[in-house]
């Protein structure tokens, strides 16, 4: 066994990867190897930094040619108009087909209902698989990072769902160096998770050194807020605040942009990248914690909608 | 009163040259690298509880998670009256898990020291798990083997070791844990070694770090014992903050070698602003350099073909590069044209392995369907997958004896040797040597699914041919 050991006085290697190129070599990897070995890969886009982020890696991964998928949003209609325009601007800039599932849409067709707390999250689930199904899709790319959540943690960076999307955790396919293995039956597919290894810090801190632009919502702005289950959250059309509910300027910024209605934003001064890194680095609360007011309500929350094909 | 996302954790503070200083740590620090480590060890010997006690220690565990972690420990009266922190519910964080107590897949958690950055592994335990903990071994530059004290070492802990083994990890922790159990007694750590020894011994494992711990009560997880006087080395931490990653022992001290993923050739597809006639007869190939390093201007040899070409560019999303090294990401552009597809393989000069359609292969059995000869499978190997038949079932590891024994079939969980005939040559390299070019997948061809992890050993299996 010649190399199992350092052997004393042996040289180590001069050259030595910090650790975002490492995590960057390792994204760039994976997409290239998924849009080798599948035929119809998608990326899904919300204009969400981890989103955005992987589309920046695709499009490193295969310069000078442009990314060679279309992205794939799932609009719950609650969104921030800031971060549609900014969607709409990115795919443009990088010459992308944009196919976007409407849950609006599937309201308005009587499909789904809209839920009595008003939260739309969970609702994405059969547009998603809609899309998907109806795209003929064999990877979904997504931005889900294993810091995020316990369940997702769990999760391989090629992760197989079956024919209703569905994850199975306790059975999952092992995944052994960097040898993914993407051989599915027709109907399933595969999710596809770039940057799995990377942390919220590691996505500031590569935010910042490689200049992306992201959504103004990211960075600290004033906005009517009010406190609802010690989140703030801003006042729009579909976060009214109640009678009691105080509204009040404030300056803040959001971690997350998903869904207006359970969305919080935290209070912040951070105006540029670096400020924003200061802050990751030092804050006490999870991303999630902090700003998603439907993961707070069970531990099992994600695993929950993630067994049932969500993100 | 809503979070104000400044709040900065007890022991943070902006140090006078502004770097941001967290359990004393600069955690920016740009030259900060990475190392990925495993745990592995028998059911309940505390691998979960390690992970907790390296991210609470570290002062890695926000605050609404080790609420979470109060709350439920609470709610179950661990620790009793007193009440106490159950860590392993850092990491177990399926519902399965966390009603039953165990670990059923590999949670990654992510920390950092002020020397390094890691990404660990927290892997199951129990004997129907064990190829989840080879999913969170294969990838680790080190992995810690949990023994329960009082219990010493059981066939898990054998099982495990021997996946570390085959795995060729190139660091080896372990753990003597619950420490605390035992009265912090030293001959109860000598005797464990002993057993460790001989274990390892036969496994040809070359060095192993041992350290007396309790993972509950964190004596030399982060934190120095007092209460183990008798013991003067590392502690867990200690260890991992130095040991080296496989990448920097592999990647200078190897020769350039660089699997073909995919050719660019952007024709019509071309990035906004770029000069489309620049770029015109554009070809780059993409890749991941597995192992050491080239410059523009070096002379390399492609497989299949034994072409001989010079690297005339390298390429890093727009950016051109003098040199690349494992494991980057790039493309490369050569100085002739050739008709190369995914699985071409380019590598310095005379060092790449002649294609073979013979492998002589210690495997990983995954599957619950056992491998016997003439099983047809797909062998993955780099980024090249061919049709191929294992011809002989030889030896699989006996874990009582850790001895190799004669057989003709593998079943799950087994460790064995093979040979498989490839349909097609592969220029497959030695493990032994470099991991990215030695490893490779046995997968059913009909469902999918991974039967096997595979490691080509160039063995020639005659001490226990039969
Ligand atoms: N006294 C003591 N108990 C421990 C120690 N480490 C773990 N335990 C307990 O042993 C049990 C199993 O631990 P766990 O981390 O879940 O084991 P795993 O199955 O290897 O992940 C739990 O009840 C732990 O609290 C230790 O160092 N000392
Ligand atoms: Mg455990």
């Amino acid at each position: 066994m010649s190399k199992s050991n350092l052997k004393s006085g042996q040289k180590l290697a001069e050259h030595r990867l910090g650790l975002l190129d490492t995590l960057e070599s390792e994204a760039i990897h994976i997409i290239r190897e998924v849009v080798a070995e599948f035929e119809r890969p998608v990326l899904l886009f919300s204009g969400g930094k981890d989103s955005v982020v992987v589309l920046h890696l695709a499009a490193k991964a295969f310069w000078p040619g442009k990314v060679p998928f279309p992205v794939l949003h799932v609009d719950t209609g609650h969104n921030f108009p800031e971060v549609i325009e900014f969607r709409d601007r990115t795919v443009e800039k990088l010459g992308l087909r944009l196919e976007v599932a409407s849950v609006q849409d599937y309201i308005d067709r009587g499909v789904l209902q809209e839920r009595p707390d008003g939260t739309r999250n969970p609702l994405q689930t059969l547009p998603l698989l809609e899309a998907i199904t109806n795209g003929k899709f064999d990877a979904v790319f997504g931005g889900a990072r294993r810091d995020e959540d316990k369940a997702r943690a769990k999760e391989r960076i090629l992760s197989m769902r079956d024919e209703f999307g569905q994850w199975d955790p306790r059975n999952q396919r092992p995944e052994l160096w960097n040898l993914y293995n993407g051989r599915h039956l027709p109907g399933q597919h595969v999710r596809a998770f770039p940057i799995s290894n990377w942390t919220e810090l590691d996505i500031w801190r590569y935010i910042e050194r490689e200049n992306i632009e992201l959504p103004p919502l990211y960075l600290a702005h004033e906005r009517e807020v009010y406190s609802r289950d010690g989140m703030w959250r801003a006042v729009g059309p579909v976060s009214m605040p109640t009678a009691d509910e105080v509204v009040e300027t404030r300056l803040v910024r959001y971690r997350t942009v998903g869904d207006m209605s359970c969305t919080g934003a935290v209070e912040s001064s951070a105006v540029l990248i670096s400020d924003v890194v200061l802050e990751v680095a030092g804050s006490t609360l999870t991303e999630r914690g902090a700003t998603r007011a439907d993961d707070r309500i069970s531990e099992a929350a994600m695993e929950d909608r993630k067994k049932e094909g969500y993100f | 009163m809503p979070q104000t996302s400044s709040q900065a954790p007890a022991g943070a503070f902006v140090d006078a040259a502004g770097t941001l200083v967290v359990g004393g740590a600069d955690i920016l620090k740009q030259s900060r690298t990475l190392l990925r480590f495993a745990t592995a060890g028998s059911v309940d010997d505390g691998k979960s509880t390690l992970v907790g006690r390296l991210l609470h220690d570290s002062k890695s565990v926000l605050i609404d998670q080790l609420e979470a972690v109060a709350r439920t420990s609470a709610e179950r009266g661990f620790g009793g009256e007193a009440g106490g922190l159950d860590l392993a519910l850092l990491t177990d964080g399926l519902r399965a898990e966390r009603e039953q107590g165990i670990t059923i897949d590999v949670a990654y958690r992510y920390f950092s020291t002020a020397e390094r950055s890691f990404i660990l592994a927290d892997c199951p335990g129990h004997v129907q798990y064990t190829r989840n903990m080879v999913t969170g071994s294969a990838t680790a530059d080190a992995v810690v083997v949990l023994i329960d004290a009082r219990k010493g070492v059981l066939e898990q802990t054998r099982r495990h070791l021997s996946v570390v083994a085959l795995l060729r990890v190139p660091n080896v922790i372990v753990a003597v844990n619950k420490i605390d159990l035992v009265d912090f007694s030293e001959s109860v750590y000598t005797e464990i070694l002993d057993q460790l020894r001989t274990v390892t011994a036969e496994l040809g494992l070359e060095q192993v770090h041992a350290i007396p711990v309790s993972a509950l009560e964190g004596d030399n997880v982060v934190e120095r014992s007092t209460r183990t006087p008798w013991y003067t080395g590392p502690t867990v931490i200690e260890l991992l903050e130095t040991l080296p990653a496989i990448d920097e022992i592999e990647s200078d001290n190897d020769p350039f070698r660089f699997p073909v993923q995919l050719i660019i050739r952007p024709q019509g597809g071309l990035v906004a602003g770029l000069n489309a006639d620049e770029f015109r007869d554009y070809r780059g190939y993409a890749g991941q350099v597995a192992s050491g390093s080239i410059k523009v201007g070096d002379e390399v040899e492609v497989t299949p073909g034994n072409f001989k070409t010079k690297v005339v560019g390298i390429d890093l999303a727009g950016k051109a590069i003098d040199t690349a090294f494992a494991p980057q990401s790039v493309s490369l552009r050569l100085a002739d044209e050739f008709d190369l597809a995914r699985g071409a393989v380019i590598g310095a000069v005379g060092t790449l392995p002649e294609p073979t359609t013979e492998i002589h292969a210690e495997l990983f059995w995954l599957d619950s369907r056992s491998a016997v000869p003439g099983t047809r499978v797909l062998v993955k190997a780099g980024t090249q997958t061919v049709q191929a038949i294992i011809s002989s079932v030889i030896g699989r590891r006996n874990l009582d004896t850790l001895a190799i024994e004669g057989t003709d079939e593998l079943k799950v969980n087994d460790i064995g040797t093979v040979v498989l005939r490839l349909a097609t040559p592969v220029p497959i390299g030695d493990y032994n040597q470099n991991r990215r070019a030695g490893a490779f997948l046995i997968i059913q061809p009909q469902d999918g699914s991974t039967l096997a992890a595979g490691i080509n050993t160039n063995a020639q299996f005659d001490e226990f041919d039969i």
